[in-house]
């Protein structure tokens, strides 16, 4: 167990003589962590936050209902009590979360009239100490007057019972209402269809949601926030504020995870910079785990139909995915989703006809937005288990199927039926890869035995084939490098790292161009005066976007180094080149003769760049899992015991980063295969709002990784760079999933939804073994 | 996640504990290791206004042979539990459960006679207790009794114990490393036990398959008779009525308690 693939110096990178680039620079933010600790939101000590107010808010306990009163008084009452405000007292226009759904499902600020989920806000409450918020939240007296929750999606789009009742119906956005065409499958010999679900999950970052707000004597507010985009927040807040966006000043403690469910602004952070200044006080927040479980934006939940044809010797001709996605109570990111789906829903396979539409509705359960993957993985999953749908019904290996239909390398740059232009890729050397590595033909073997032996425990392979788009739509990223007169540098960035390693990465392409050792330099982020742009920290765009960035910063400084050494050295701007050994620009071909540093060039006047990257186009990572799960028959306990994954991002620059990237997605994908749902009850009640009954995974439920190594660059950036951020979590849930389907495949099981959880495994069994009998 | 406000005692002694309880009665609630009660405390489920911390009573944390019994103190972490050279060799089921209790730092707070005393029927010291036939000592001003585990658990986290009663010991019989097992199932290791059965000395216990910690009655009386394990164990879970969640339906958790009992008998066999 535990084989890594520990490379030296990668092919694509380190092919120079004494590069940084492609080896295991150890990250520079870890003894800051590991010593002192991280300072979140919430740690904040900052001054201008001292006497600050605490918000607490009063949350819907029904999914829901018509709100018939509202009685502060006795909170108002409680001691400590600052303020106590309904909606009635917040004088902003309620925002739409999402510019493209009716116009009518805005959210309120606090609920006046009507909530639509749990965890809802209806009341805020303004305390003196952090303490006396639940006390006297807990006297808010709310009456509500129940009415029929939608909690399914087929349910909400009979459009009977209304969230909205003046929009006229539960839909938000339909993706392609072309009616699907009755003959698209007509010329295929095997037709298989199947609805499955893609269900929903949280997000489950360890630090929840937290924002602090203060207001200065000159009219602009400080607003700190745990998030994944300084400049999106920024730009949000002010527009519910009704604010010019200079007028915000949005600061980035450090934040204890994403995974997407942090981008963009949420609402409490309006309220918490209103609060702030309607008091004259600054204001803190920082939820609960209770409020994070039903508050926090979810991801996923697609109901998806996919259908399939091809032909008996494995060549798939027609591929067909029906969604209706679920936004939640209030529209949000999550509507847009879809449109990734879509977009990747052929996957890595050449497929002559494809054909998909989506339909997004609300219902009465907390929003969703992205998380890992956002789209993505929700389409993979989609075409994966066609894939292997169709294999079962013809009768060949799943690794074949998918093997005769990806798409072939000699077709890069490749356009898919969508409209999608692959840049680069080598689908079936991945493929052939991971089955390689996991000695696939073996693992057959011990399956068939274990098969004639009759085990109560199982053994099922499963191989996935993934392509996903990284930095799609926020191609362009900022970067400054200053170098300064005592050898130091400082890297400003319009990325956002929260876990990823920024600070050691863009170091590292700074440090490869200049020659300035990596513990010299300094990253800094996620502060809009210093850095008014930026496109933050998701969809993997990091570093195609910001790292390049950097590096391009890094040879423009170079340049603007070289003009001004020109004059010094006596020499021409054409004869002077980097002596990276000295941090110094010296005159090419004379050695021995005089140099100048960077810091002495810095030392005269300041020496700056700022720069901006456009790549101008998205990339596609893709890549191939092979996961072996064990299946005890009698308890339907599913134990991951091995996976194998090819991960092709192009060429790795620090392979520490890389892994730790790839370790943690395939454990989400993992843990949605396996464990992880956000489940309501009928009447919209949270069921898994807790850690004791959400079922993400620890290190026990896990294996180890197999990583196995493979890069292919993109032509769109210099570096040849693509995202890794999300391409284990897209790789690895139809990997287990698949290998618990074929683990009982021999019952005739051909599909189960995830996640696959003992309770659904073993009713899967019962099902099968009744029909069978 | 912040409970009501709460009155905090913590009496250097067992009697100071009782005189506590004895005026304070129902508004008293007892604490330990305080992994059961704070949690609800945060959720808001309980707001006791008294809070007696028995956590540190060095009076009620030993492990020692007393004649055919070791005498287990009731505010023993599940941690000293598990690492017990007493145990290991008196009564091994006992550190083998106690290992499952949720994760490391959760056995250095939690104590066997909280887990007891809180009688949630997920709970794994409840039903290993309960299979050992084991005794409970409780204490109050009017005295101490000795209550048999199987009349311990009345109701769901519900027990024989009076509000003015503090548990002191737990009396386990000596079973030397013979005829034991335990078999635990959950989703994630340090999960609540979706079902588990404690096998000792041809005695079955259940957790979480009803309302209270169980015996499997109709598989010890099979096995009595001799019948074989397969047999027995198919008994399992007759007369059960299991909860239903998210993990787990009531025909699931009895098709757990067949397959875990008929493991956890043949690895006791085998020993």
């Amino acid at each position: 167990m535990g084989r890594l693939t520990v490379a030296g110096p990668t092919a694509g990178l380190g092919s120079k003589s004494m590069s940084i680039m492609g080896t295991r620079v150890v990250r520079v933010e870890d003894p800051v962590f590991l010593t002192r600790g991280a300072t979140y939101t919430d740690d904040l000590t900052d001054e201008r936050l001292s006497g600050a107010l605490h918000l607490t808010l009063v949350r819907s306990p029904i999914a829901h209902a018509t709100i018939t009163s509202i009685d502060v008084e006795a909170a108002r009452e409680a001691p400590g009590v600052v303020a106590v405000l309904t909606g009635a007292d917040i004088d902003l226009e309620a925002p739409l979360l999402f510019a493209g759904a009716p116009k009518q499902m805005v959210r309120p600020w606090l609920a006046t009239e009507r909530v639509r989920f749990v965890g809802e806000p209806v009341a805020a409450v303004l305390t003196e100490e952090r303490y006396q918020g639940p006390d006297a939240a807990e006297l808010v007296d709310v009456d509500y007057e129940p009415l029929p929750a939608v909690v399914d999606v087929r349910e909400a789009l009979k459009d009977e019972n209304l969230l909205f009742p003046d929009a006229g119906t539960n839909t938000c956005s339909v993706y392609n209402a072309e009616p699907p065409d009755p003959d698209f499958f007509a010329d295929c010999e095997v037709v298989v269809t199947r609805e499955i679900v893609n269900q929903r999950v949280a997000a489950a970052s360890l630090e929840t949601r937290a924002a602090s707000a203060v207001w200065g004597d000159d009219g602009r507010c400080t607003l700190f926030v745990s998030n994944q985009n300084a400049q999106g927040a920024r730009d949000e807040v002010a527009g519910w504020l009704g604010v010019d966006p200079k007028s915000i000043h949005v600061i980035l403690p450090d934040v204890g995870g994403g995974f997407g469910a942090k981008i963009g602004a949420d609402p409490e952070f309006a309220l918490v910079a209103w609060t702030a200044r309607h008091t004259g006080r600054p204001v803190r927040w920082s939820e609960s785990r209770s409020e994070n479980m039903t508050g926090m934006v979810q991801g996923r939940d697609q109901r998806q139909t996919i259908t399939i044809g091809g032909s008996r010797d494995g060549r798939v001709k027609a591929y067909r995915l029906d969604v209706i996605a679920d936004a939640g109570a209030y529209p949000r990111l999550g509507v847009f989703l879809p449109v990734f789906t879509r977009m990747m829903a052929p996957g890595t396979y050449d497929i002559e006809k494809v054909d998909s539409r989506a339909t997004v509705v609300v219902t009465n359960t907390t929003s969703t937005a992205a998380y890992r993957g956002a789209g993505r993985p929700e389409a993979t999953s989609a075409i994966e288990r066609a894939m292997d749908l169709f294999a079962a019904e013809i009768g060949m290996d799943p690794a074949e199927v998918r093997k005769i239909n990806v798409v072939a390398p000699e077709k890069f740059p490749f356009t898919t039926k969508g409209g999608v232009e692959y840049d680069s890729g080598e689908y079936a050397k991945a493929i052939d890869l991971a089955l390689e590595a996991s000695d696939y033909a073996t693992l057959r073997e011990v399956q068939k035995a274990r098969r004639e032996r009759g085990d109560a425990k199982q053994i099922g392979i499963g191989v996935s084939s993934y392509v996903e788009i990284t930095g799609g739509g926020a191609f362009v990223e900022n970067a400054s490098v200053e170098v300064h007169p005592d050898g130091t540098a400082l890297i400003w960035t319009g990325t956002s790292p929260h876990g990823q390693g920024h600070a050691t990465a863009w170091a590292m392409l700074a440090s490869e161009q200049l020659g300035i050792p990596v513990e010299k330099i300094t990253v800094r982020h996620g502060d809009t005066d210093h850095v008014p742009e930026g496109g933050g920290t998701m969809g993997s765009r990091s570093l195609q976007t910001g790292g390049v960035a950097v590096h391009q910063a890094s040879l423009e400084l170079i340049d603007l180094a070289k003009q001004r050494a020109a004059e010094i050295l006596e020499a021409s701007v054409e004869d002077l080149e980097v002596d990276t050994a000295n941090a110094a620009i010296a005159v090419r071909g004379a050695p021995g003769s005089p140099t100048v540093t960077f810091a002495q060039l810095a030392e005269r006047d300041e020496l700056k760049v700022k720069t901006v990257w456009d790549g101008k186009k998205a990339t596609f990572p893709f890549g191939s899992h092979v996961a072996v799960v064990e299946v005890d028959t009698e308890t339907g306990k599913v134990t991951v015991e091995r996976i194998w994954a090819v991960d092709d991002a192009g060429p790795v620059l620090n392979p520490l980063l890389c892994e730790g990237q790839r370790h943690g997605g395939i454990a989400q994908g993992i843990a949605q295969a396996m464990l992880e749902e956000v489940v309501f009850d009928p009447d919209g009640q949270p069921l898994t709002a807790t850690f004791a009954d959400y079922g993400f995974p620890s290190a026990a439920e896990l294996p180890s990784f197999d990583l196995v190594t493979m890069e292919t660059p993109t032509p769109i950036n210099p570096l040849g760079f693509k995202g890794i951020g999300e391409a284990g979590t897209i790789g690895s849930a139809p990997a287990v999933q698949s290998a618990v389907v074929d683990a009982l495949s021999h019952l005739g099981i051909r599909h189960i939804d995830m996640p696959t959880t003992p309770l659904r495994v073993w009713e899967a069994i019962q099902d099968a073994v009744k029909e069978d009998g | 996640m912040i409970p009501v406000g709460f009155e905090y005692a913590r009496p250097d002694s067992v009697d100071g504990a009782l005189a506590l309880l004895a005026e304070h009665g129902d508004e008293a609630t007892i604490m330990a290791g305080g992994h059961s009660l704070l949690p609800v405390m945060k959720l808001r489920l309980a707001a006791p206004e008294l809070i007696v911390d028995i956590g540190r009573l060095r009076e009620l944390n030993y492990i020692r042979v007393d004649g055919d019994e070791v005498a287990i103190g009731a505010a023993t972490r599940h941690h000293d539990v598990e690492v017990s050279d007493v145990l290991a060799t008196e009564v091994p089921l006992l550190p083998a459960v106690a290992r499952t209790v949720g994760d490391p730092q959760v056995r250095h707070r939690g104590t066997i006679g909280g887990s007891l005393a809180h009688g949630d029927p997920a709970s794994d010291l409840p039903a290993a207790v309960l299979a050992l036939d084991a005794t409970i000592v409780l204490r109050s001003p009017r005295g101490e009794r000795k209550v048999p585990a199987t009349e311990f658990w009345t109701a769901v986290f519900t027990t024989a114990k009076e509000p003015d009663e503090l548990i002191v010991e737990i009396r386990v019989p000596r079973t030397g490393n013979a005829g034991w097992a335990y078999e635990k199932f959950t989703r994630r290791a340090n999960d609540w036990a979706i079902v588990a059965v404690a096998v000792v000395d041809g005695r079955v216990g259940l957790v979480n398959m009803g309302s209270t910690p169980l015996r499997a009655s109709a598989t010890e009386a099979a096995l009595a008779e001799g019948r074989s394990i397969a047999d027995a164990a198919a008994l399992a879970a007759e007369g059960t009525e299991p909860p239903t969640d998210t993990a787990g339906t009531p025909d699931y958790r009895r098709n757990l308690a067949r397959v875990l009992t008929r493991r956890a008998l043949e690895t006791a066999a085998g020993r």
